[in-house]
């Protein structure tokens, strides 16, 4: 048993401190900015991108990648320590989605030949992908989506429609899963996983404004799309098995406790400033400090496990459960302190924090639905971590 | 960061694990807690034999192994439910002893204690039990080479069985209430001594002292005069993590017998462990022990390591209180109107965990700790 870093990973997290202090964006670290409410900043998509190429330079964002694939073949937890910084800063720029989902996708199930042409634009952070799973009709029962791919020759034809594809609007490619069979039974058994280019004629994007009034969420339409048929990752109707090899990697990508850790203290700096911590609201405080620290630990025992390459089932899940339930709990509690002056939006100047608090509160909503609902995750720990039996 | 048992761990968790298979059925528990004493000698001679008595002791002494150890060994005790003086006689006494005893102190008890011949116990509390300084007033009066203390204390563990006692008194006034507390090794047959025991729901040993003009010697006094409280201090640590590793066991066996009782119990033609109202109860469930585990063995860590632990054992001893709390009420509620009858085995790790939860400071006592830091 260890609960320290070793003197490299302590020696990077100061290289990374140091470097964001000097290279994040100032306005966002005055302002406080959280990961999951940047989409609230102006021009934020610039300073993202531009962050993120950046990170990209230096090599952070392919850290544990295997050496011959550019990565630095390093512990799981260097991408950790990254993520803890980053939202320490409050410093955008690391996009998930290419960089703990498309990449270990590609990375665990594509060929040698996607792995090429694909790694090193998400590696340098200048391509950025966005994820085509959820469809209007199916989210948590993801098996039985319908978007459709018929063959033609060299091609897979695409139609149908995608929702809830967070940065569709600016995404350069999107991993796309569709139905190739629709005979296959069971119904996961007939998906395909495809890399689209989002710049492919017959695809349309249209936003939808989620109710912090921040633009993430868009909805896709595929209107004959044509995909070659080397885009394919895995092979045909082996979709379900990448889908799945990729979850549990993005359950544990965003680090929920840091997220929330940063935001309470925000939050209890600026009560502090205002002299509205009462006694009461400071054991609030303790309880949140208790339950980051738990959700932290889990983290760390996820992130230990796939560093030792161990099988995760049910800890992925958990993981993400208490991770991204504690910034809901954090964000209530922004409510909690600063009461009236705490639903003030960001155009206010009588809002705390700039904002912050009544955006986050707003957002959180959605931190138990994203990258599979709790609901979901319970099923997964009571199944897969206990053993329980499946009524479906 | 490594989350891995080593060897020497994995060892001393399979051995206690089929010790107290064996040795610790529910039918010796049960009768156990109907017990005067709570333990037989013949129990604690076999203990004393396998080495778990002197765990976390040095090796001149008889002693083997480290508090990571001793850890892992009572998350095992936690899950038998175990009772009997080793928490008292281990985690409080033999810990005091080894940090403030003199070498004659240390070579009488700790070889003593890990050979199984004496037991030993805290008498801490007294009106209340917040686990501070200024709680301490139990008089003291210098005569020389001895002392004469009069006074109470309450709440003391496994008084019933204890050989001796560390007792924490004031012996000086000051405005500062850290400063003056002296801490003595009392022998219970000490002329003056009454031991009330308490009747406690969780048939747990402990009870009261009443200290009538007692007669110590200032050879027994442990350590520094005036200045026990930094003694207390680091005990407190150590006793709160160990009750957190043993609650960390009750709650993972709680969840167990849940979880078989979920699988094998039939209502509407399924199993109930079948439908989702139960599934994400025991999911809850999970995620509260491995948490609580996590929270425990962090503060361990640091506590065998030396290092700072105050803030990781307020954060493990206020998580374990309450998510322990939370894995007996939802097991209780999965085994419906069976799990409420006296004859089951869940009461009785459900009425022992709140006594685990409290002693020491629950979870409020530990959030105000915490609160306190971040000021």
């Amino acid at each position: 048993m260890d609960f320290k870093f070793s003197p490299e990973e302590e020696a990077f997290r100061q290289e990374v401190a140091a470097f964001l202090e000097k290279e994040g964006p100032k306005e966002w670290e005055k302002k406080k900015v959280s990961f999951f409410d940047m989409s609230g900043q102006e021009n934020w998509i610039a300073i993202h991108r531009d962050m993120s190429q950046k990170l990209g330079a230096r090599g952070w964002l392919s850290l544990h990648w295997p050496k011959e694939y550019g990565g630095k073949g390093l512990s799981p937890f260097y991408r950790l320590i990254l993520r803890e910084e980053l939202a320490k800063h409050h410093c955008p720029g690391y996009h998930s989605l290419s960089v703990d989902f498309a990449a270990p996708a590609i990375l665990l199930k594509g060929s040698e030949e996607l792995k090429k042409r694909f790694l090193p634009g998400i590696a340098s952070g200048k391509v950025m992908w966005c994820e085509g799973l959820s469809e209007p009709g199916h989210g948590s029962d993801l098996a039985a989506i319908e978007t459709f791919a018929k063959e033609d020759g060299d091609f897979f034809v695409v139609n149908g429609q995608k929702i809830w594809t967070t940065y569709a609007n600016f995404a350069d490619w999107m991993f796309l899963l569709a139905r190739t069979d629709r005979q296959a039974q069971p119904n996961y058994r007939g998906l395909t996983f495809f890399l689209v280019d989002m710049k492919t004629p017959g695809i349309t994007v249209n936003p939808i404004i989620n109710m912090a009034g921040h633009h993430d969420f868009n909805e896709v339409f595929f209107d004959d799309v044509r995909i070659p048929k080397e885009n394919i990752v895995d092979s045909v109707n082996r979709g379900w098995y990448v889908a799945m090899a990729l979850l549990d990697y993005e359950r544990t990508s965003d680090l929920g406790y840091a997220i929330a850790e940063t935001l309470l203290n925000d939050i209890v700096e600026c009560a502090r400033e205002r002299d509205m911590l009462d006694a009461q609201n400071e054991i609030r405080m303790a309880e949140l400090i208790v339950e980051c620290e738990v959700a932290r630990l889990t983290h760390y025992h996820v992130t230990w496990m796939q560093a030792q390459g161990k099988v995760t089932s049910y800890e992925a899940a958990a993981c993400k459960l208490i991770g991204f339930e504690s910034i809901q709990h954090v964000a209530e509690f922004g409510l909690k302190v600063f009461k009236q002056y705490g639903l003030l939006s960001d155009k206010s100047p009588l809002a705390p924090l700039y904002g912050r608090i009544s955006s986050c509160y707003l957002r959180s909503f959605g931190h138990s639905m994203e990258a599979g609902t709790s609901e979901i995750d319970r099923d997964v720990i009571a199944q897969r971590g206990l053993g329980l039996p499946r009524l479906r | 960061m490594d989350f891995g048992l080593n060897e020497q761990q994995e060892m001393m968790q399979t051995l206690a694990k089929d010790f107290l298979a064996v040795e610790y059925t529910d039918k010796v528990l049960k009768a156990m807690v109907k017990d005067e004493k709570g333990y037989t000698p013949a129990l604690w001679k076999k203990m004393a034999e396998m080495n778990l008595l002197g765990l976390s002791l040095p090796e001149k002494y008889g002693g083997v192994g480290d508090f990571l150890d001793l850890a892992v060994v009572l998350e095992e005790m936690g899950q038998a439910c175990f009772l009997g003086p080793y928490f008292s006689t281990v985690v409080l006494g033999a810990s005091l002893i080894m940090q403030a005893g003199s070498d004659e102190q240390k070579q009488k008890f700790l070889s003593e204690i890990a050979e199984g011949k004496i037991t030993m116990t805290l008498a801490l509390n007294e009106a209340t039990d917040n686990y501070t300084a200024d709680e301490i007033t139990l008089k003291t009066e210098s005569r020389g080479g001895y002392y004469i203390l009069n006074g109470a204390k309450i709440f003391v563990p496994d008084i019933q069985s204890a050989d001796y006692f560390i007792c924490v008194a004031r012996t000086k006034e000051t405005d500062n209430p850290v400063d003056g507390i002296t801490l003595f090794i009392v022998d219970i047959n000490t002329a003056g001594i009454t031991v009330k025991p308490y009747q406690t729901v969780a048939g747990d040993k402990q009870g009261e002292i009443v200290f009538d003009n007692v007669k110590v010697s200032a050879k027994d006094i442990l350590g520094e005069v005036n200045q026990g409280w930094q003694y207390i201090a680091k005990v407190l640590q150590r006793a709160n993590v160990a009750r957190c590793a043993e609650m960390v066991g009750m709650a993972e066996q709680a969840l167990k017998l849940t979880i078989d009782y979920a699988k094998e119990r039939v209502a509407f033609g399924h199993p109930i462990g079948a439908f989702q109202s139960i599934q994400h109860r025991c999911a809850d469930m999970k995620i509260d022990i491995d948490g609580a585990k996590f929270a425990t063995y962090q503060a361990a860590w640091k506590i065998n390591e030396g290092l700072d632990a105050t803030k990781e054992t307020a954060i493990a001893k206020a998580f374990v209180s309450q998510a322990c709390k939370r894995v007996m009420h939802s097991a209780h509620q999965v085994f419906g109107a069976i799990g409420f009858t006296e004859d089951h085995i869940l009461h009785y790790y459900t009425k022992r965990a709140r006594v685990y939860e409290f002693s020491f400071g629950g979870a409020d006592v530990q959030l105000a700790k915490i609160a306190a830091l971040y000021r």
